[in-house]
């Protein structure tokens, strides 16, 4: 993944009301904006918009049914930013790690000068 | 409000003035952080990690000793790193007695795109767990949904 495409895909789940849409297409599936927009607290015209934003980043697809258009989340993508964000995490484990290592080093030494 | 926010937390058995020092002295963060480290610790001052061959500018934020350092990062080159077009990390250092402290670190980035602020507020408190349990949680949540 870019540094690009994460970017992009941060800023799609950025948005608490995008993440709200995306809950309910995790879990339900297959369903369609009219049926989301039947329970979210704001207009149908933004759910639409908001499944542009998360199909652009590849977090969900469509489908056609009939009449209908049915979204549903991309299981891959989503597990590939899942690991993303933990990897981050891990990397700051191990800084912290480090740091602590360091300071109860530093702290260690400082006080066997002051007793010697 | 910045939403995609990364927390993560340690306590070491060191006075405050000691981890304030390992976290900003650019000899010692060269151990823990970049190979390496070329930084004034100063509000607003420019430096810059080297990570092997490949490395970037970043610049500090706040410098309040001992308990509060933060710097921007991973910005794109030419730009002068702004919220929105940056990464910001912050380190808070809390005594706990003498001989501990307790270091926080969070790493976060782009701010909430443009929403009404009662919705921001409304999503804010349920996903109060951060964004990283939230996409663990779907994940979850879309597993049981498949095995199921």
């Amino acid at each position: 993944m870019t540094a690009q495409a994460d970017d992009e895909l941060w800023s799609a789940i950025g948005d608490p009301s995008r993440r709200r849409v995306l809950d309910l297409l995790v879990g339900n599936g297959d369903v369609s904006a009219s049926w989301l927009a039947g329970r979210v607290p704001f207009s149908r015209q933004a759910v639409s918009k908001h499944l542009v934003v998360l199909e652009q980043v590849g977090l969900i697809s469509r489908r056609k049914q009939g009449r209908e258009v049915l979204y549903q989340v991309e299981a891959d993508r989503l597990d590939q930013a899942t690991r993303a964000m933990a990897d981050l995490a891990a990397q700051w484990d191990r800084r912290l790690t480090a740091i602590k290592r360091l300071a109860e080093a530093a702290h260690a030494e400082a006080k066997k000068k002051r007793r010697l | 409000m910045a939403d995609l926010e990364i927390e993560r937390e340690v306590l070491i058995e060191a006075p405050v003035e000691v981890v304030w020092r390992t976290i900003t002295e650019p000899d010692q963060m060269s151990q823990w952080f970049a190979d390496r480290v070329e930084l004034v610790v100063e509000p607003g001052a420019h430096g810059y990690m080297g990570f092997g061959d490949q490395g970037g500018p970043v610049v500090v934020e706040v410098v309040d000793p001992p308990t509060r350092f933060s710097f921007r990062w991973n910005h794109p080159r030419g730009e002068e790193p702004v919220t929105g077009n940056s990464m910001l990390v912050e380190f808070t250092l809390t005594p706990e007695g003498n001989e501990r402290t307790r270091l926080r670190v969070a790493e976060s980035g782009h701010e909430l795109l443009a929403w009404p602020e009662a919705e921001k507020e409304r999503y804010a408190d349920e996903h109060r767990g951060g964004w990283a349990e939230y996409l663990n949680r779907l994940a979850h949540m879309l597993a049981k949904r498949q095995s199921g």
